[in-house]
């Protein structure tokens, strides 16, 4: 993983909630073996008609959403199913940053494993960020805040050790296998 | 002593580093269940880093969600959807084989639906920590476990460290009261409490049901009210282990046996919270107070009486879920106002880790039997075990003489990987978890209800009240 210490981009707004992982992207694409080349089925079928042609309403389909990097979006995002195809996709389409007041614990745990960024912001925040679609946003992970389109700034919270890995580009799975004497003594005095 | 909740006994033993402000807990699993699709990748992983897999006696592997619920072909061939399942498949097989993971795949005689098969095994069991790369995964708190889902890196970590890394979530207490009326059972009651606390509302908690409504569940019933903790956003439900939960377990394949099984109760009689002990939050219902539920919208949260109106988003004073309800409504198609009962429905389907065991496919047949079927409708057992016992009792008989289809096991239309799905602008009643758009098939509409709800809209063609079409009204 690339260490991320700053985001500085515009936002894309989905102005809805609850949106469900079944919609980041259905499960008819989650035959596959690797994480490759999701991002062209992120939002599937908000983005494209049945036939393949794309939906112009849709945001992702809007010229002003080309090289968007944060998301922002409505209450509870990536609810539903603990597929890690969510993030994937959303990462694999260029995002680096999702926004929202609540983000649902299994997408967040993923998100955070592949360099996605969760942020949940207070309601005032948010609200004003899903007024302002398009906003040139700045996000400091380091000091965890987001700069307002009002020049005004955001606190989010995010745990130490996640912060750490995203700040240094490192995977959890280093430091769990570190832990091979805890867990193997945890095991001996087990019966 | 300070007292304890069931989820802080269980989750205090498997602490094997506790958590610090710098790091979180590095928390030990005692069960991994593997299926098809949340896997392929976490194998890569071990492959990429050269690692082994740590534990193969607490890896366990199934497959259920890309596979046909049709019967091989006379060829002697699955019928898969397309090569891309046939391949994923293929992969699961060699995985497994590879790592050494013990796995019951398509034709083995103990596959099924990854948390209908987990507990019939044994394998599931009071005070265990129990993961899959799978939201449902709620589902084994039945027993008085600490089961969530997990990504497909954690699924990778399991396999490498037999650990997770976790931050201790909050407790929320569900107490139940009352007595569930006839024609209700725990499906009514979980869409109840999901309706109460809303889609997100038990996000970053785990919760713990309680009270005589939940002390008067089978073991079945319990699955059902945990599998569906998920759709409130909370990654656990548990219910504290009792006689019900022992008798259920005692003489299966992996459940402990002998003076094993003696010991093993005794330690499981000791896991139910403490008196006094304290929860983060806690709501409570009155289980008499309810009638069968249904959902309307496309959220699981999203769910009314089926005696009930659909709701009028004019009538909700907050923009946000105002808005929230009117595309709801504008997907499913529905008038506001109207009453839910009479509304056509296309498809039916029971199954699914929520509602595909042997309790789910008997109250299916108490409808079906008799009577036949006016629209579309399968029964899919949630495993062979539950396919073989379903048939000895003259399940599978009752299910076709009414014009059903009698499925083999798996997920099926419950998620739509398999070619098991609703087209679109269709509507279904469906036993399942979910009623996302799209769920069940692109442009397709969920409404979840309970079995016995499911198998009145099949002989009614429309969603109708049980209580009615079992009396005969």
């Amino acid at each position: 993983m690339e260490p991320i210490k700053f985001i500085e981009t515009k936002t894309v707004v989905l102005p809805r909630e609850n949106v469900d992982t079944d919609q980041i992207i259905p499960a008819r694409f989650l035959k596959v073996t690797d994480k490759k080349g999701l991002g062209k089925v992120l939002f599937c079928d908000w983005r494209y008609e049945a036939g393949g042609a794309p939906k112009p309403d849709f945001v992702l389909n809007r010229p002003e959403a080309a090289g968007c990097r944060v998301l922002v979006a409505g209450d509870n995002f990536g609810c539903g199913s603990s597929r890690e195809h969510a993030p994937w996709a959303l990462v694999d389409y260029g995002f680096q940053a999702v926004v929202s007041t609540r983000i649902a614990d299994i997408f967040r745990n993923n998100a955070l494993k592949n360099g996605l960024l969760p942020v949940v912001l207070d309601p005032e925040s948010v609200r004003k960020l899903l007024a302002a679609p398009g906003a040139q946003v700045r996000i400091d992970v380091a000091a965890q805040t987001v700069g307002l389109p009002d020049g005004s700034s955001a606190k989010f919270p995010i745990d130490a050790f996640s912060k750490y890995c995203l700040l240094n580009g490192v995977d959890e799975l280093g430091f769990l296998l570190d832990q091979e004497a805890s867990i193997a003594a945890y095991e001996a005095k087990r019966p | 002593m300070q007292p304890k909740t069931l989820f802080e006994k269980v989750w205090d033993a498997h602490v094997v580093r506790p958590e610090t402000p710098e790091t979180p807990a590095v928390l030990y699993v005692d069960l991994h269940l593997v299926h098809e699709v949340t896997s392929p990748q976490a194998f890569t992983l071990l492959r990429e880093r050269g690692l082994k897999l740590r534990r193969t006696g607490r890896t366990l592997a199934t497959m259920d969600h890309s596979i046909p619920t049709l019967p091989r072909g006379a060829d002697g061939k699955w019928p898969f959807i397309d090569a891309m399942a046939a391949a994923q498949v293929a992969q699961m097989e060699k995985n497994c084989a590879d790592f050494g993971v013990e796995l019951h795949g398509l034709g083995d005689p103990a596959q099924g639906v990854v948390h209908v098969f987990g507990p019939e095994q044994g394998a599931t069991q009071p005070g265990m920590t129990v993961v899959c790369g799978d939201s449902h995964t709620a589902t084994h708190g039945a027993f008085g476990a600490l089961a969530f889902g997990i990504g497909t890196s954690e699924v990778g970590h399991v396999l490498a460290t037999q650990c997770l890394l976790q931050r201790r979530p909050k407790t929320l207490a569900v107490r139940v009261d009352g007595a569930l009326g006839p024609g209700l059972s725990a499906k009514d009651l979980i869409l109840a409490i999901v309706a109460k606390l809303g889609v997100g509302g038990g996000t970053g908690h785990v919760i713990e049901y309680l009270g005589p409504a939940i002390r008067a569940l089978s073991m079945e019933g319990r699955m059902t009210l945990c599998n569906m903790s998920i759709e409130a956003g909370a990654r656990a439900g548990m219910v504290a282990p009792d006689d019900v939960t022992f008798q259920w377990l005692a003489g299966r394949p992996r459940a402990p046996k002998g003076a094993a099984w003696e010991e093993a109760v005794a330690a499981w009689r000791k896991l139910p919270s403490d008196p006094g002990a304290r929860y983060d939050r806690e709501i409570v219902l009155d289980a008499s107070a309810l009638e069968p539920m249904i959902t309307f919208g496309t959220n699981p949260g999203q769910g009314i009486a089926v005696t009930g109106k659909v709701p009028d988003p004019a009538a909700e004073a907050d923009r946000q879920v105002r808005a929230t309800l009117e595309a709801a409504l504008r997907y499913m198609a529905l008038t506001p106002g109207k009453p839910i009962a009479g509304q056509k429905v296309d498809v039916v389907f029971i199954g699914s880790c929520t509602n595909g065991r042997l309790e789910d496919m008997r109250e299916a047949a108490r409808v079906l039997k008799g009577r036949r079927v006016r629209i579309r409708t399968l029964v899919v057992p949630g495993s062979h075990a539950v396919k073989r016992a379903a048939e000895a009792e003259g399940i599978d008989r009752i299910v076709r003489d009414a014009g059903a289809e009698w499925r083999e096991p798996g997920c099926s239309m419950c998620i739509a990987m398999n070619g098991d799905r609703l087209e679109p602008g269709q509507y279904s009643v469906s036993t399942s978890n979910r009623n996302f758009e799209g769920r069940q098939g692109p442009g397709g509409r969920t409404l979840l209800a309970s079995p016995l709800t499911a198998a009145a809209a099949a002989v009614a063609g429309a969603v109708a009240d049980p209580r009615r079409v079992l009396e005969g009204r």
